[in-house]
């Protein structure tokens, strides 16, 4: 370190083009909505005012188009499953999926002939929330989960 | 079966029926207090007509058309129910008709507007046809499903169509994981 030790201002910061691209994108991952069920009741009400999600920088979008991030919440029918896909490919690069609730999960109590039995099939997913459906603290425990993995993404750097 | 006991608003249900239509085959029959006319298929759409119609009945309102699928009864395996009430009376009807499998029904789209997506959801869900419909096209299930699933001959977990990916390309497929393995069916 020799090179640029105690050379700057007070105001200056130094940091890999890793750390700082992944402190952009888990600053702002802006969701799509994609309420399903009743799961959605409870996503809505992670975004409302008493628990506020914009504090962690996540707003709700209303187009895929710019939207990083895709809260699937609520039970997948078949029927719906290409509409998910189709809103899923049409999100810009990075784009992270967060499962929520038993239903998108697994299918839950639904193991019927028109439910998908697990969004994974269909999307790949980063973070599965349990819960049926999830209260928002556990949404919200879900995206810093999210975030955390996010923080050790490698673009620059060599995996390890 | 003892003849039913019925109301003087009943009895006037009963009689309009009578007076319009000759040689009309009709089971009355009281279920929960409510009156439930046993219909022949041939004559659904004439005695749905009537009853809409006539003064004394005037069942402006279908409330509910749905199937019922008996799988053992024979000859006739599937009974389609309407519920119709009338706002201006305030009275209520029930009508039963009995099918077999592969017997059409006509259509009531004509007399009540309600019956058009009701009659769709007969065919998605029972494999009814109804004879004279103007659009007869599945309601609740894709356009490209097979079978009919409120029949109940048809298996709670489907035929396979829920673990159908194939509209996600086959390199871009998330690894599906192994189906759920039950021995027993319920």
């Amino acid at each position: 370190m020799g090179l640029i030790e105690h050379r700057f201002n007070d105001n200056f910061l130094t940091t890999t083009v890793d750390q700082f691209i992944n402190w952009a994108r888990k600053s702002s991952l802006w969701p799509v909505t994609f309420g399903l069920a009743c799961c959605a009741i409870e996503m809505m009400t992670t975004g409302s005012a008493h628990y506020d999600l914009d504090r962690m920088g996540v707003i709700f979008r209303a187009s895929p188009r710019q939207s990083d991030l895709m809260i699937v919440a609520g039970t997948l029918t078949w029927k719906m499953a290409h509409v998910l896909r189709k809103i899923y490919d049409q999100m810009p690069e990075p784009k992270y999926v967060i499962s929520m609730g038993s239903c998108a999960a697994s299918g839950g109590v639904f193991d019927t002939y028109s439910v998908v039995q697990g969004v994974d099939q269909v999307v790949p997913v980063d973070v599965y929330v349990p819960g049926c459906p999830p209260r928002p603290e556990a949404l919200m425990y879900g995206i810093l989960k999210l975030q955390e993995k996010i923080e050790k993404q490698r673009y620059i750097r060599k995996e390890p | 079966m003892s003849e039913p006991h019925l109301s003087q608003d009943e009895e006037a249900i009963v009689a309009a029926l009578k007076d319009r239509l000759d040689d009309l085959e009709l089971a009355v029959e009281k279920t929960c207090g409510q009156l439930s006319l046993g219909v022949d298929r041939e004559d659904i759409e004439a005695v749905c007509r009537v009853l809409k119609e006539h003064p004394a009945t005037q069942f402006d309102y279908l409330a509910d058309l749905c199937g019922v699928d008996y799988l053992d009864r024979h000859p006739k395996r599937f009974q389609v129910v309407y519920n119709l009430y009338s706002i201006s009376r305030n009275h209520r009807v029930r009508i039963k008709v009995e099918l077999d499998e592969g017997e059409t029904i006509d259509s009531v789209a004509e007399i009540w507007k309600t019956a058009n997506w009701h009659e769709r959801e007969l065919y998605d869900m029972f494999g009814i046809m109804v004879a004279g419909h103007p659009d007869l096209k599945r309601i609740l299930m894709p356009e490209e499903w097979e079978g009919h699933p409120l029949r109940k001959d048809y298996p709670l977990r489907g035929k396979g169509q829920r673990e159908d990916f194939s509209f996600i390309p086959e390199n871009d497929r998330p690894p599906t994981r192994k189906p759920k393995v039950r021995t027993k069916e319920w």
